[in-house]
């Protein structure tokens, strides 16, 4: 690890010493960076990386950082970066890697995931758009409707899960394909949420023409690519310790300090409790984080997600009872299309009402526990009645 | 206090070395033989046929009564990491032995104090006990309810519900006139008397103690004034973040169980286990108990470190101690009738995650502890 650690320090002074963050425009010093494999360095030579371990990334970003080099604003292309890039990678053609990864990494080419429908969000595999060949063209031809898609508005290309056999059971007939999102019949309309932003949108897919060289993998596989996408989503790769109180906590503690008068007994039990629990929180993280550094992914990963999500929505609960008549005051209910989500931005009432998300998206809780109860301790599945059947015959 | 003065968190090591990793399973091993399920319940009725078992094998054969003593006293100079191990293979056995009460928290205390003769006998066996109430977190709780005293040339009082007795000897703080003090007492010193308490946790004994011990016995006081006050709180610390490896390893032990019972109990023509009303509860658990083992080992890494020892432990003890308790209550539950029985070994861990819940200090007074370590003070403060 630590002579991975001098070779990508000389690497890093040497990017640095040919591109002077200081005299080198954004664009370019970001294409110097991909040219040298500083990207993401467990990708492969020629793709962004030098096939390292993942962990050390966040080396290379410290190290950048501290130079005061531009980042490519990966909060603006979370979902191309940690969902459709790792896909892409582990499913893709070498044209598919060399047509997509490059601009996506830099920046140009923004993206979304077109995976949720009004009729399958837990239920992914019963996705009812359909992508149809055309025979003539070699294009595929899309029509449904998506939902709860964020960054839409934004995005250039999509990862898209379709069904192109109705005649075998759900989780057989589903292909995976990356949809350009500018194309003619691709509407986005923002879905305004409990918070009165606008932060995801619906997509409507109206004969829709994807290239034939867009579908990724094989026909039919397409739900266990987006399997690695969801894995993918669910993986810390944050490389660095949390400090004490980060998040949804630290706001928290500092309305309890800045408002003495507010203070009773009943919520400083809770408080100390939450504040607790939010310290064991950040612990456990912390060694997920080092069980990833060495390769072995401990099993409490899987339970991090459920375990943030109940804690922001306590945390925020509080905070707003804490403040008294200022928690109802809210502060704009004006309709926005933020391009990322800020968990801990803006008010109280913002974070206690955008934190009912987090138990949602992503996995709701309910599924994150089937998923620990039957994948870590081995308890029975969920009966299931649609196993089977066709998805064409299954009743909707 | 603001963000800007709150202690900031080590970056600890949270992973098991393969030295502790070896550990684990050597006092696994010995557990399981020498802690049989009818054995400890046979505790309670007064048979006791596993204590001296269990702990010659642990600290005869594993050498583990020296595990805290510094080499040159010895002992093995291991540290808090390791002793982590051990108090986590107690916790899940739920083993009647004085590990915690005399291999850390009477060692520590002596080491801190260097009564490099007394620590040379523990390192050959011989157990110790602080006599304070089982409950005490700290020294200042302790000096609120200092109930031996030194005057008129004899130590004099009573402390009732101690643990890690029977011992071979008494680790006394003493109120004295010119403040507290240390005194080490042979257990069988006269004027010494031990009573010992029916317990709730029949694994980990309860003894009131009665001393009316003439000082010259007693000899003079190891140490004095706010040297005693330092290190019984460094010992208190230490014992109180290990226990939380041993309530995380009960909590880990009680999941592991009922998920192996509600894989083969069938009702309603079903695994039991297959019902998402407890696949749900058993999830929550498993989040609890990975965070209980996480929360753990910072609290023995920062041990062995010596960097943020208050609020790792106060964070350690609040949190493993509801754990351990959540974690045996739920074992009980989902054990459903066969829970309830004499037989059953939940029953043995939920009497020691509740016994454990009070020992050195309730995950409230840990908390209340926080409160001041962290900045965040309750609205008495104004």
């Amino acid at each position: 690890m630590s002579e991975h650690r001098s070779d990508l320090e000389q690497r890093v002074t040497a990017l640095l010493e040919a591109h002077d963050p200081a005299t080198t425009g954004r664009a370019a010093f970001l294409r110097a960076r991909w040219d040298a494999g500083l990207a993401w360095v467990h990708f492969p030579v020629g793709l962004g990386g030098l096939g390292l371990p993942r962990d050390l990334q966040a080396y290379v970003d410290d190290l950048l950082a501290a130079a005061g080099a531009p980042d490519n604003a990966p909060e603006r292309n979370g979902i191309g970066l940690g969902m459709a890039a790792p896909t892409i990678l582990a499913h893709g053609t070498p044209e598919q890697h060399e047509r997509f990864l490059r601009p996506l990494w830099l920046g140009e080419e923004i993206w979304c995931q077109l995976f949720s429908e009004p009729g399958a969000g837990s239920d992914l595999a019963a996705v009812a758009t359909r992508a149809v060949p055309d025979e003539a063209t070699g294009e595929w031809v899309v029509n449904g409707q998506k939902v709860w898609t964020s960054s839409a508005h934004l995005a250039d290309f999509a990862i898209l899960v379709a069904r192109t056999d109705p005649d075998v059971p759900k989780h057989g007939g589903l292909s995976y394909f990356l949809l350009g999102m500018r194309e003619p019949g691709v509407e986005v309309r923002p879905l305004r949420q409990l918070t009165g932003e606008a932060e995801f949108n619906e997509v409507f897919l109206t004969d829709v023409r994807v290239p034939g060289d867009q579908l990724l993998g094989s026909v039919g596989e397409g739900w266990r690519i987006a399997n690695t996408t969801l894995n993918s989503e669910r993986v810390s790769i944050g490389g660095q310790a949390v400090p004490r109180e980060a998040g949804m906590v630290g706001k928290v503690a500092e309305t309890w300090r800045t408002h003495p008068g507010r203070r009773t007994h009943g919520t400083h039990q809770r408080l100390l409790d939450l504040w607790v629990q939010a310290e064991a929180a950040r612990i456990t993280g912390s060694r997920v984080r080092q069980q990833l550094a060495v390769g072995a992914p401990g099993p409490e990963g899987s339970a991090t997600k459920l375990v943030f999500a109940r804690l922001a929505q306590q945390l925020s609960a509080l905070e707003v009872e804490l403040l008294g008549e200022d928690g109802l005051r809210y502060d704009d209910w004006a309709l926005t299309r933020p391009d990322k989500v800020d968990f801990t931005g803006r008010d109280a009432g913002y974070r206690y009402l955008r934190a009912k998300g987090n138990s949602i998206e992503g996995g709701t809780s309910e599924i994150l526990r089937n998923i620990i109860a039957e994948r870590v301790l081995g308890l029975p599945g969920e009966p299931r009645v649609d196993k089977d059947v066709a998805w064409k015959d299954l009743p909707r | 206090m603001t963000a800007d003065t709150l202690p900031p968190a080590p970056d600890l090591d949270l992973l098991a070395t393969d030295v502790e990793t070896d550990l684990r399973r050597s006092v696994r091993a010995v557990l399981a033989k020498t802690c049989p399920t009818e054995a400890l319940t046979a505790l309670a009725d007064g048979t006791d046929e596993v204590s001296a078992a269990a702990w010659s094998a642990l600290a005869g054969d594993l050498g583990l009564a020296a595990l805290l003593v510094p080499e040159e006293h010895g002992g093995a100079g291991a540290g808090p990491r390791e002793a982590a191990v051990v108090a986590e293979e107690c916790g899940r056995a739920c083993a009647p032995v004085p590990f915690l009460t005399s291999a850390v928290l009477a060692t520590d205390l002596l080491g801190a104090l260097g009564a490099t003769e007394a620590l040379g006998r523990r390192a050959e066996g011989g157990t110790a006990a602080l006599v304070v109430p089982a409950a005490t977190r700290s020294a200042q709780g302790w000096s609120r309810g200092a109930a031996v005293s030194a005057t008129g040339g004899r130590l004099v009082g009573d402390v009732r519900g101690v643990v890690g007795l029977p011992a071979d000897l008494l680790l006394v703080p003493v109120a004295g006139p010119d403040g507290p003090a240390l005194h080490l007492v042979e257990a069988g010193a006269e004027g010494v008397t031990l009573t010992a308490v029916t317990s709730l946790d029949a694994t980990r004994p309860l003894t009131d103690v009665h001393l009316d011990v003439p000082l010259d016995g007693a000899g003079s006081p190891l140490a004095t004034g706010e040297k005693v006050t330092a290190a019984l709180d460094h010992a208190l610390a230490t014992a109180a973040g290990l226990l939380a490896a041993e309530q995380a390893g009960l909590a880990a032990w009680c999941l592991e169980q009922t998920v192996a019972h509600l894989s083969e109990r069938r009702q309603f023509g079903r695994v039991v286990g297959g019902f998402q009303a407890l696949k749900h509860r058993l999830a929550d658990l498993y989040a609890e108990v990975g965070q209980a083992s996480a929360v753990a080992a910072h609290a023995a890494a920062a041990l062995a470190e010596g960097t943020d020892v208050p609020v790792s432990v106060a964070v350690a003890q609040a949190f493993c101690s509801e754990v351990a308790v959540h974690a045996a209550e739920e074992a009980v539950q989902l054990h459903g009738g066969l829970g309830m029985t004499w037989e059953s070994p939940v029953h043995l861990r939920l009497k020691r995650a509740k016994a454990d819940h009070v020992l050195l200090g309730s995950p409230d007074a840990h908390r209340d502890a926080l409160a001041t370590l962290v900045g965040l003070p309750g609205p008495e403060a104004g």
